[in-house]
């Protein structure tokens, strides 16, 4: 079996002894045949976080990819490459500083039976950047917040300990909440089946309770909303 | 300079980190690894704590529970302590964030709705959990907070060794995985979290590769003392290729474990240890060993053991809806570690402190109980951050010499000389079967004798060892062959450790002495002669 892995300056082809679990494919191939491909791994059963690559174009953690003949292995984007397949992880965790994704202050509320699996899902992330590697406004916003950061924004808000939501929620106003194009392609490659597009926009009922508006309609409150580009209604056409 | 610097980030080190960041010290945390992917997060069933949330539980039981099965191995004193702070424990997390599961009706207090479920080996419903994640959810509510407490994390340094001056810890030296240089920091005082040694039975463990006992190799060098190495936890069912965890759950649930024939010669739900013997009997007579969950039936797995269900396929290509499972044991946890005395600093170092895995705290014994670890790296965690911090206070703040940067710089410079004559990854692999045959489940003295010959001939052709990869920067080549090298030299203790310990024990047996010996009723302590460091 072939495997085709982007290297630091151009694609290298490896054959492999078998099917295995990609995560096996890498450790075969550096351990016998490439010892200087260099990628990040740990814990082998999907909990880490580390392994995140992308194959064929979709992101996939590697102990959890069963590899096919010609699989293309690529590095996750919007990550600064460190060498062969593994990634700067540091740039895509600072909007968890920016957006202050934890409990500001604490609220010794009660939690109610079942509190918990409002969230249970979101907290199931492993921080892998999958997401983040998928999202499409990351290409043309390298500023936005990204998928795991607003989900762990979503998370702490719907916390009924935290007694001051409306500091996270402050927060992901800009280049957060309102600059998600809501295409899902962050819930297609997530590997623990989390859904950021739906915790978005939820966050984004919660911004509107909040007083928030939508910037996209509300940059200029007394104008008129300019919806020329494309849309099929115009309120300024006279009949 | 920083107050504490704490190696390790995962659960231990991060609370140690908090406790000192809360009572007033400067931190730097620093991890081989990209923060938030420590062992920490594998940890499935719990964190014990004797809340009576769901049943009636006391801490005396607790503490109980916890001695017996220690095997005569713990310090009482230190048990008392860490049952003792385990409620106190679940109130920080609670306050943390921790998404807690929750008991289904409502309750006075936070921490009186956690869920509490059993473990093996527990007289009640213990363990406070969130899941089937909990080590992974107090880890990352852990990481969250120190985000939120500024506390710097530096990844990507491995340690190299610690820094000393007349006993006395001054810092450490880290091969900086970014750059290629090495560096060395200084500190008023050290916490040493890094992890257990299971990655000598390599292929044969649970554990990331990584777990190659870094920071436990570092304090022999030091001249600290380590203990206990000879006590491994095996865990009965892992699956047989990869060496994936199957979670006790799925025997708790009704699994049966049978052999090639079919029959069942084992109560699936006795501790561990016996469990895995059973096993390992089944495995040495030629015979397969299999776990059978079919009887359940599908929709019960689904919703009980769907992560299971999935690490089966993908890793062992078996669906367990309707076929067996192959399982082998696999070794799971390390009791043994750095020998610490009762406010957990390293014996043999002074302002040096250590927690969690990497630890010998004597809270474990001779076998660790379901929900003890999680417990563990939490309350010891946070008592080796204060007791840092204390220690701290009246510490010199005059900086190390740069005696030991020098020879680390020399060594590393070396490593990259030296011509590549063995592959280190074939060594490895050899020294994981080594250590899963001779020095693993059921142990003779014959065959530990064995062991420890050809471990030394590993370790005399390590000068004829080196790396392939010439590279400066993210040199994983390299990496692993530093961890390769920590493992066997830990290699010795555990054999030699598991050789003098003519009983059987806990998670030691050995064929011809197969009772508890109450004149082995004691920690056998080892360190470094002088001449040899």
């Amino acid at each position: 079996m072939i495997l085709h892995i982007q290297r630091d300056k151009s694609i290298a082809a490896f054959k492999v002894s078998g099917t295995m679990t990609l995560l096996a494919a890498l450790y075969e191939i550096k351990e016998r045949e490439e010892p200087s491909l260099t990628f990040s791994a740990g814990c082998r059963a999907s909990v880490c976080g580390t392994c995140a690559v992308r194959v064929n174009g979709k992101e996939v953690l590697s102990c959890a990819h069963t590899i096919a003949d010609g699989d293309l292995v690529e590095p996750l984007r919007y990550h600064p490459v460190l060498r062969d397949l593994k990634v700067d992880r540091d740039p895509a965790r600072k909007p968890l500083e920016k957006e202050e994704a934890w409990l500001h202050q604490y609220n010794a509320a009660i939690p109610a039976p079942g509190d918990e699996r409002l969230t249970e899902k979101q907290t199931d992330c492993i921080l892998c950047d999958s997401c983040y590697s998928a999202c499409p406004v990351l290409a043309v916003n390298p500023d936005f917040l990204g998928p795991f950061a607003l989900t762990r924004a979503f998370r702490y808000t719907s916390d009924r300990r935290e007694g001051e939501a409306q500091d996270i929620i402050g927060k992901i106003q800009e280049n957060g909440v309102w600059d998600c194009t809501l295409c899902g392609e962050c819930t297609a490659v997530c590997p623990k089946g989390i859904d950021p597009k739906m915790d978005i926009t939820m966050l984004r009922g919660t911004s509107l309770q909040h007083g928030y508006s939508d910037p996209n309609f509300a940059a200029d409150p007394f104008g008129t909303p300019d919806f020329s580009g494309g849309f099929g209604f115009d309120p300024n056409t006279s009949y | 300079m920083i107050d504490l610097l704490v190696i390790g980030a995962g659960g231990a080190g991060l609370s140690a980190a908090l406790a000192a960041k809360e009572a007033g010290a400067s931190v730097l945390v620093i991890g081989k690894t990209s923060p938030a992917s420590a062992q920490t997060s594998m940890a499935q069933g719990g964190i014990n704590a004797a809340l009576g949330n769901a049943g009636e539980d006391r801490l005396a039981m607790h503490i109980e529970d916890t001695i017996a099965s220690a095997h005569g191995l713990c310090n009482t004193d230190m048990v008392r302590k860490m049952c003792q702070g385990a409620p106190e424990a679940i109130t920080w997390l609670e306050r943390l964030g921790v998404p807690f599961s929750r008991i289904d009706t409502a309750q006075k207090s936070p921490t009186a709705s956690v869920a509490q479920r059993r473990l093996g080996g527990a007289s009640a419903k213990r363990a406070c959990y969130a899941q089937d994640y909990t080590g992974l959810k107090i880890l990352h509510t852990l990481y969250d907070n120190c985000l939120k407490a500024h506390i710097e994390i530096f990844d990507n340094r491995y340690l190299l060794n610690l820094v000393t001056e007349e006993g006395i810890a001054k810092g450490a030296t880290f091969f900086n995985i970014h750059t290629g240089e090495i560096e060395q920091i200084n500190a008023k005082s050290l916490v040493l979290a890094t992890g257990g040694y299971g990655s000598l039975y390599h292929g044969f463990t649970t554990n990331a590769y990584g777990s190659s006992g870094d920071g436990i190799s570092a304090v022999l060098r030091a001249g600290g003392a380590v203990s206990d190495m000879e006590f491994v936890q095996f865990h009965p069912t892992a699956l047989r290729e990869s060496s994936i965890l199957i979670s006790e759950s799925a025997r708790g649930e009704g699994g049966y474990l049978v052999n090639g024939e079919g029959e069942r010669f084992i109560d699936e739900l006795k501790p561990r240890d016996e469990v895995a013997r059973a096993i390992f009997r089944e495995l040495a007579d030629g015979k397969e060993v299999f776990l059978d969950v079919r009887h359940l039936g599908e929709a019960k797995l689904m919703a009980l053991l769907p992560q299971e269900i999935a690490l089966c396929k993908l890793h062992a290509g078996v669906d367990p809806v309707r076929s067996l499972i192959p399982v082998k044991p696999v070794a799971h946890y390390s009791m043994g570690g750095i020998d610490v005395d009762e406010v957990l600093e390293v014996n043999g170092i002074k302002g040096c402190f250590a927690a969690g895995e990497c630890s010998n705290a004597k809270v474990h014994g001779a076998n660790r109980l379901g929900g003890n670890s999680l417990l563990e790296i939490i309350v010891f965690g946070r008592v080796a951050g204060e007791n840092a911090c204390q220690y701290a206070l009246c510490a010199s703040s005059k900086p190390a010499e740069k005696t030991q940067l020098q020879k680390d710089t020399e060594y590393i410079a070396e490593i990259y000389r030296r011509t590549n004559h063995i592959n280190f990854y074939e060594t490895r692999r050899r020294l994981g079967e080594l250590f899963y045959e001779k020095v693993g489940i059921v142990r003779e003295n014959r065959s530990l004798q064995q062991a420890l010959d050809e471990v030394i001939s590993m370790q005399l052709a390590l000068s004829e060892t080196g790396i392939a990869d010439k590279a400066k920067q993210h040199n994983q080549n390299l990496v692993e062959f530093l961890e390769f090298t920590n493992a066997l030299l830990l290699a010795p203790t555990v054999i030699s450790s598991a050789l003098a310990r003519d009983e059987s024990r806990g998670a030691h047996f050995k064929r011809g002495f197969e009772q508890e010996d109450e004149a082995f009723k004691k920690h056998m302590v080892l360190r470094w002669k002088e001449e040899n460091r």
